[in-house]
This record gives structure tokens, sequence and C-alpha cells, in this order.
């Protein structure tokens, strides 16, 4: 008795977390009039919308686009990340302690506070309105350094010092020792820093005018706020749905790997 | 001077991208924001020093002081509810039932897909005349709720969307609290006969005191980054009553072209954000644990 009320909130929980997303999949496809309607099924449904959102928008370019940002992003992050957490954890060098603070200190830096100098930066450079400044400011993150850093302490020494005794150079050690050893940091910095790149919208458009550039949840959100939507709520859906999917796709398959990423990431506070 | 080994030399070598990264997108944009705040510029034309005249401005600004407590009212809103509800999921999903992974695997869907989703489908949940949420309520019989409509209603409604996109990591952090609370604990209070309101507010709740500390800080950091909600569902109405501090921030910036005004509201608002979650930590530590 006592289990069927928790199964009960459990379920509760499902269908108000759940549903609304089916109702956005199902609304993409309904005529305009049944839409506002709370069931999912309708008689008549339509593809209207995404031809609508397909002719207004260079939505396939956006995706490109993202996807572009997004992987380079998660690449260097990983690279880079990696490397300098390597380097904190494992070798002695003067001014490990100062680069390691450094570090905190960044993370502690709420991004309001850089965040227009950053664009300015920008403009200085003549990046705006290209890839490079979409990626460049990401590509390495604080977050990122500490996780592998944290990581690659745990790594026994005897396994290092073999293969520097085999005359391996430390940034082969890196690579084909510490690296297959790390899968599970590795795995979550890589989904961590592509799902923020992914759904990172606020920067893009700050750095970026041109349509031909623009990232999906750019384009989207001002598909959205512009009226190229024409008020069709189906063309809305159908925008949101598409921005979602590849998400969504994922999460199906690395489901485990988001939640771990994003409950490890809440330790940062 | 002395002579490097050559492990050192590898260190270098494997920090040297991030150092010139630091140098570039953190220290010259740290540097360069203090020197912004006393110049007005439009980007176009040259700067122009006017000392201190940013921050009085900013002192005398109706909109900036708006900003605030709007974003106040969202905390207002966001973080009981936030805790609450995460607790409330975390203690059911924290008992032997079927299905757990699934369940968390649902609530915690929202926080995956893009904010910019969310809140075009909540656009459409929340329409007066025929949203979902409308519907639903005068099914009932009861009164429409001008959830984007009406000034007093807006912030809240936001604060409600954005605790139903970001639940989900909260649900996660208290499952792993609740998860490192030993079992002896338990075991002590049942042999001494404590009841199950008793156990939780005396076992459960402190000990999870580290889980709320970092859900506090986390969503008073979110609720102060509120932007894309806002820009997309009301545009920072009706009448303000939804302009969030960065939403302020991107307007001057880019609507007005006021960079050095911008950066002065950035500079402020970072401040606030460290006090204020500096104070929640102070708040929360010292709570005297039963």
């Amino acid at each position: 008795m006592k289990n069927l009320w928790k199964y009960a909130g459990l379920l509760l929980g499902a269908v108000v977390f759940g549903y609304p997303f089916l109702w956005m999949i199902a609304g993409s496809f309904k005529p305009e009039m049944e839409i506002a309607r709370l069931g999912l099924w309708s008689d008549h449904f339509t593809a209207q919308g995404y031809t609508l959102v397909i002719s207004k928008i260079p939505i396939a370019r956006a995706f490109v686009n993202s996807i572009l940002v997004s992987l380079c992003v998660t690449g260097s992050v990983v690279l880079f990340g990696s490397m300098v957490g390597y380097a904190l954890a494992r070798l002695r060098f003067g001014g490990r302690r100062v680069l390691y603070l450094v570090i905190l200190f960044t993370m502690m830096i709420p991004f309001q506070i850089v965040l227009i100098p950053q664009y300015i930066l920008m403009v200085k450079l003549g990046w705006t309105d290209t890839y490079l400044a979409l990626v460049a400011p990401t590509m390495m993150s604080a977050f990122s350094i500490v996780l592998f850093r944290q990581f690659f302490m745990a790594i026994p020494q005897a396994l290092i010092d073999a293969a520097r005794i085999d005359g391996c150079s430390e940034l082969r050690i890196l690579f084909t020792v510490v690296w297959p050893l790390s899968r599970p940091v590795i795995v979550t910095v890589a989904v961590l820093t592509f799902m923020t790149s992914w759904n990172e919208v606020l920067w893009p458009l700050m750095v970026v005018r041109e349509r031909s550039l623009m990232t999906m949840p750019q384009i989207v959100t001002l598909f959205t706020i512009g009226g190229e939507a024409e008020s069709q709520l189906g063309a809305l859906l159908a925008a949101a749905t598409l921005l979602s999917l590849p998400v969504i796709i994922a999460y199906a398959f690395f489901q485990r790997y988001f939640i771990e990423s994003m409950a490890s990431s809440g330790l940062k506070g | 001077m002395r002579k490097l080994r050559s492990s050192e030399k590898t260190a270098y070598g494997l920090i040297l991208p991030y150092v010139l990264f630091f140098l570039a997108f953190a220290a010259y944009p740290l540097v360069f924001s203090l020197v912004l705040m006393f110049h007005r510029w439009n980007i176009v034309t040259p700067m122009e020093w006017i000392g201190l005249k940013n921050f009085s401005r900013l002192a005398g600004d109706p909109l900036f002081f708006k900003s605030l407590g709007n974003t106040l009212v969202f905390l207002g809103f966001h973080i009981p509810l936030q805790v609450t509800v995460a607790l409330a999921f975390a203690l059911l999903l924290n008992s032997r039932i079927r299905g757990r992974g699934f369940f968390r695997a649902v609530y915690f869907f929202p926080v995956v897909v893009s904010g910019v989703a969310v809140t075009i489908l909540w656009q459409q949940l929340y329409a007066f005349d025929n949203g979902v949420l409308n519907s639903i309520l005068t099914s009932f019989g009861m009164p429409r709720v001008p959830w984007l409509v009406d000034s007093s209603v807006a912030m809240a409604s936001i604060a409600l969307m954005a605790t139903w996109k970001n639940v989900g990591i909260y649900i996660v952090l208290f499952l792993a609290g609740l998860q490192n609370i030993s079992r002896e604990l338990y075991e002590a209070a049942e042999l001494d006969g404590a009841s199950p309101w008793q156990v939780f507010f005396s076992i459960t709740l402190p000990m999870l005191n580290p889980t709320i500390i970092v859900i506090v800080v986390l969503s008073t950091i979110g609720g102060f980054s509120l932007f894309i909600e806002p820009y997309v569902l009301t545009g920072g109405g009706p009448m303000q009553s939804t302009l969030s501090g960065m939403l302020y921030i991107y307007n001057q910036a880019f609507y007005f072209n006021h960079m050095g005004y911008a950066a002065t509201l950035g500079f402020v608002y970072a401040m606030i954000i460290l006090a204020v979650v500096l104070l929640q930590r102070k708040l929360i530590e010292s709570e005297p644990v039963q």
C-alpha cells in the first residue's frame, strides 16, 4: 500500500517531466487548430510546420555549424585539458602551485564580468562573423582541467615509471598510457562540453549576425522572436523539435553518461 | 639562470597553450573590463574617459534596480521550489522500487534539452487564451492564469519553468547525498523508537546540508545568469517585470551600444553574485545541526 503511493508519485513526475516533450513532438505534426489540445493524436497529421521552418531559415546549415563548433570545442577541451591536467598531476615544475590557484580562481569568476570585454576582443581581432569567434573563447575550460587533474592523480605511479624506464616521452605516456586508463573522465568532460556548447545561445547571438554562420539554437531563437514563424504554432514546435532531436537521440544512447557528468559538474559549486 | 630539466621543459610545453588561452580570454578581458568601466564607448568612435560617471549613473538607474529586484523575485520562487521538489523526488527514488533508472532518466531529460526548445514549448503551455495549462484549469472550472501577461505573475512563471528544466540535476545530487548517509544512523534511530518525521528532520535533513548548499549556490548563479527564457518569452516585459540582469546588460551593449555602461553593469553584477554566494555559504553552514 505504501509502495502504491510511491509509484503514484513517481508516475506523476514522469508525466510532468516527460509528457510535454511528447506533446511538443506530436504538436509539431498537428494542424494549427488542434495544437492547443492536450491529447497527442490527430486525424490530420501534417508536415506543414517543418516545411515552413525549412523554407524560412537555413536550418540544415545551422545544424552543420552547431555540430562543427561543438566538435571542435569538445576535442580541444579534452586535448588541452588533459595536457594541463597531466602536467599538474604528474610533473614537477616551477609555478605549478600558482598555475593551479589561477585555474581555481578563473572558475570563480562570474562570466558577466568578462562577457562584454570578450566580445570587444572578438571585434578587435576581426573574428566576429567567423567560426573562430564561436570556438576560441571556449577552447579550454578550467573545470575540465581540475577534473582531469583529480583523475590523473589516482593513476598508479608504477605504470608511469615503467613507461619512463622504457624511454617514453611524457607526451607519449599521456596519450598511450594515461588516456586509455582515463575513459570515464574523458567521457564525462566530452559529454558535458558538447552539451554546453550545443545549447549555448547568448554568445552566438553576440558574435554572429551572418545567417549562414549561425548555430542551431541561435537561428531557432531568432526564428521565434523575429516574426518569421508568422505566429504559426506548428512551425515553432517543429523548430523546437528539430533543435532537441540530436540531444534526444544522444540521450537515448548515453543517458547514464549525461546524468553522471552533470552530477559531477554539480560538485563545482 | 639554472638549466631546465627535460621533464620541466615538457611540463611547460604542456601548459603553454592554456597559459596563452588564459592571458587572451580571461586575464585580458578582466583587465579590460576595469578600463572599460571608466569610459563611455560605442565601439565605433574613440573611447572617452568619464571617470566614475558609469557608477553614478548605475546608482540612479531604475532599470538596474528593477532587474536586481526581478532576480530576487525569481530566486525567491525558484530556490524553495527547486529544493523541495528535488528532495521529494529524490526521497521517492531512494527506495526499493522498480523502474528507478527509467524514472531518473525521465526527470533528468529536460536538463539536457536546449533551453530555447524548452522555452518555445512553455510559451505554448503558458499561452493565455488556448494554452494547455489554462485549458486544463478551465476544464476544472478554475479561472485562467495570466502566466506571462501579468507583471506580477510573469517572473514566477519563468521561475516555475526554470525549476521544471533544472530540477533533474538536483534530484540526482540529492539522491547521491541520501545514499551517502550511513545506515547505522537510521538503525540507531529505529532502536530509539524515533518517528519517521523525527528521523527526517534530525538525521536526513541535517546530513543533506552540504547538498543543499550546493543546490542553493548553483540555483543562485543560474538565477543571476537568466537570459534566454525572458529574451524569448517576454522580451523582459510586461512592464519590465522579467527584465533579468543579463538581459539588461545585453540590451545596454547591443541595442544602445553602451559598452562602458554594460561592462560596469557586468562588473557590479559579478560582485553581487560573489557576495550573495559567500553570504549563503556562511548562513547555511552556520545553521546549527542537531
